[in-house]
C-alpha cells in the first residue's frame, strides 16, 4: 500500500486497503472491530507476531501506522487457536469466552431498596486490584499468544474481579468451579505459566491473577 | 475426580510431583557430595540405601512420582497441542519476559528422562536391583569408578544436568504459581529462588561428576 499517513490507525489502514480492493473489484478483507477505542476487544488481529501488534498495553485499534517504517512488510493474521475457529479471513469466533462468562461471570443481587454505597467497607488495595482485573476486555489475545491455547489469564481476570470484592464472595466457590469447568469443556489448554499472555495483554492483566484463580479453585475444592 | 478432569487439578498433580522430584534431586546431589569428602562414608550410604525395606519403599514412592509426572507431562502436552490447533502463525515472536525453558518443558523432560535411564542402567541396575535378587554386590565407590573412568560419561552427564537446570529453573516457580502460593511480590521471588536452586543443584552434580572423572581416570590423585 502507498501513502498511508503516519497518524492513520491500523484499522483505518485496513479500511483504506479494503476500499482499494473494492475499487479494483476484488473482495475486501474481513476483520472484526467495533468501538475503535480499546474497550470492546473486537479488533483481534495478530500483527507481525504479536496479538494487537507491537505496541504494549494497547489494542489493534489503538495502534498507529507511525509504529512501522516506510516500506515495511506487515503480516496480519487471525488468532490461531482451536477454541477460536476462523470465520473468514481475520475474523474468528470468540463465542467460547461468552460461554465461560455465562457459566458464572456475574453476581446475583437481591431485589429491594439499594443500600448506601459505603455500607460495605472495601479496602483501597482490594478495590484497585479488582478494578485492574475488571479492565480485561475479553479480546482473546492471551489465548492467541499462548502456545497451549490456554484461556487462564482471561478466566483469572474474570474470577479475580469478583473474588476480591465482598459482593462477589457469596458465589465465589460456585463461580470458580463452573467457569473453570466450562473453560476446560470448550477445549482450551492447560496453563504452563509461560507468561506470554500477560506480556501480550493489551490491558496489562497480571500473571498473579492466575495464582489467585488457582487459589480460589483449590479452596473451593477443599471445602466441597 | 478433579485431579484428572480439571485443568487446574492436572496442573496440581504436575506441580506436586515436580516439587517432590526437586526435593529428591537435591538430596541426591547432597548425598553424592559425601563421596568427594570420603569414599568410605559414601560406601556406607550406598549400603544404607541398599536392599533395606525403607530404601525399597523409598524407591517405589520415587518411581511412582516419576511415573505420574511423566504420564501427566505427555497427557498435558498432548491436550495443549490440541488446544493450540493445527494452524501455525506465519510470524512468531517470543516476548522477552517468556523463559525459553517454559516453552520447552517436555523436550527438556525427555532429555532428563533419557539421562535417567542411562544413569539407572549404570548404577541402580548394578546396585539395588541385584542386591534385591540376593546377589553379592561391590562397594558404592566401585560403581563410581566403573562409570566415571570412561571419558564419554562426563559430557553426557553434563548435558543431562544442563537440561535439568533449565527444567527446574522454570518448573520450581511454576509449581508455586500453580499451587496458588504466589502474588505480585512472590512471583519474582520464586523466580529468583528457582534460578538459585537449579544452579546449586547443577553445580553440585557437575562438580561431583568432574571430580569423579578426574579421580578415576587418574588425572588427579586426591
Ligand atoms: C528429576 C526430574 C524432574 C524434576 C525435578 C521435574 C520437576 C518439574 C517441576 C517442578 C515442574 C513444574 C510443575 C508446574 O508447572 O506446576 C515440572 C513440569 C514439567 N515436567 Fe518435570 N521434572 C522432572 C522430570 C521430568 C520428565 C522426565 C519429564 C518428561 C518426560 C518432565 C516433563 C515435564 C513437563 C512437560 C512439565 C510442564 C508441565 C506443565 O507445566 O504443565 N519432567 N517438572
Ligand atoms: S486477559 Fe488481556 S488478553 Fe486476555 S482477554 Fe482479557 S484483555 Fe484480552
Ligand atoms: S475495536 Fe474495540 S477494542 Fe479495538
Amino acid at each position: 500500500m502507498h501513502d498511508i499517513p503516519t497518524d492513520t490507525s491500523f484499522l483505518e489502514m485496513m479500511d483504506i486497503l479494503n476500499e482499494m480492493l473494492i475499487e479494483k473489484g476484488e473482495e475486501p478483507v474481513t476483520f472484526d472491530h467495533d468501538c475503535r477505542e480499546g474497550i470492546c476487544g473486537m479488533c483481534s488481529l495478530y500483527v507481525n507476531g504479536h496479538p494487537h501488534g507491537p505496541a504494549t498495553g494497547a489494542t489493534t485499534c489503538q495502534l498507529y501506522m507511525r509504529r512501522f517504517k516506510d516500506g515495511d512488510t506487515i503480516t496480519v493474521e487471525p488468532w490461531r487457536s482451536a477454541a477460536f475457529p476462523v470465520i473468514k479471513d481475520l475474523m474468528v469466533n470468540r463465542n467460547a469466552f461468552d460461554q465461560i462468562q455465562q457459566a458464572g461471570g456475574y453476581v446475583s443481587f437481591q431485589t429491594g431498596g439499594a443500600q448506601d454505597a459505603n455500607a460495605i467497607p472495601i479496602s483501597k488495595e482490594a478495590a484497585d486490584e479488582a478494578m485492574d482485573s475488571a479492565t480485561c476486555i475479553g479480546c482473546g489475545a492471551c489465548v492467541a499468544a499462548c502456545k497451549n491455547g490456554s484461556a487462564m489469564l482471561f478466566l483469572s481476570a474474570k474470577v479475580s474481579q469478583f473474588a476480591l470484592l465482598p459482593q462477589g464472595k457469596a458465589e465465589a466457590k460456585r463461580r470458580v468451579k463452573a467457569m473453570l469447568a466450562k473453560m476446560d469443556e470448550l477445549g482450551f489448554g492447560n496453563c504452563t505459566n509461560t507468561g506470554a499472555c500477560a506480556a501480550e495483554c493489551p490491558k496489562n492483566i497480571k500473571l498473579s491473577n492466575i495464582a489467585r484463580l488457582n487459589r480460589e479453585f483449590l479452596c473451593a475444592k477443599c471445602s466441597d | 475426580m478433579w485431579l484428572t478432569n480439571s485443568s487446574v487439578g492436572r496442573k496440581v498433580v504436575m506441580s506436586v510431583t515436580g516439587l517432590f522430584l526437586v526435593l529428591f534431586v537435591t538430596f541426591h546431589a547432597l548425598m553424592n557430595a559425601v563421596a568427594i569428602i570420603s569414599f568410605e562414608a559414601y560406601d556406607a550410604i550406598c549400603e544404607f540405601l541398599g536392599a533395606n525395606w525403607y530404601a525399597v519403599l523409598g524407591t517405589l514412592v520415587l518411581a511412582g512420582g516419576f511415573a505420574i509426572h511423566i504420564i501427566y507431562a505427555f497427557w498435558l502436552t498432548l491436550q495443549n497441542r490440541k488446544a493450540r490447533g493445527n494452524n501455525r502463525y506465519a510470524v512468531t515472536t517470543k516476548p522477552k519476559d517468556v523463559e525459553w525453558a517454559s516453552q520447552n518443558m517436555l523436550v527438556l523432560g525427555i532429555i532428563v528422562c533419557c539421562f535417567l535411564i542411562l544413569h539407572l542402567v549404570q548404577f541402580w541396575a548394578k546396585m539395588q536391583l541385584p542386591e534385591l535378587m540376593g546377589e553379592h554386590i561391590m562397594r558404592g565407590q566401585d560403581y563410581l569408578q566403573a562409570t566415571f573412568s570412561q571419558w564419554w560419561v562426563l559430557p553426557v552427564y553434563l548435558i543431562g544436568f544442563a537440561a535439568l537446570w533449565f527444567h527446574i529453573s522454570h518448573g520450581f516457580w511454576s509449581a508455586f504459581q500453580t499451587l496458588g502460593t504466589a502474588n505480585d511480590k512472590w512471583i519474582p521471588r520464586w523466580q529468583c529462588i528457582s534460578k538459585w536452586w537449579a544452579s546449586i543443584v547443577f553445580i553440585l552434580f557437575a562438580v561431583e561428576a568432574i571430580y569423579f572423572t578426574l579421580h578415576f581416570t587418574g588425572v588427579i590423585n586426591c
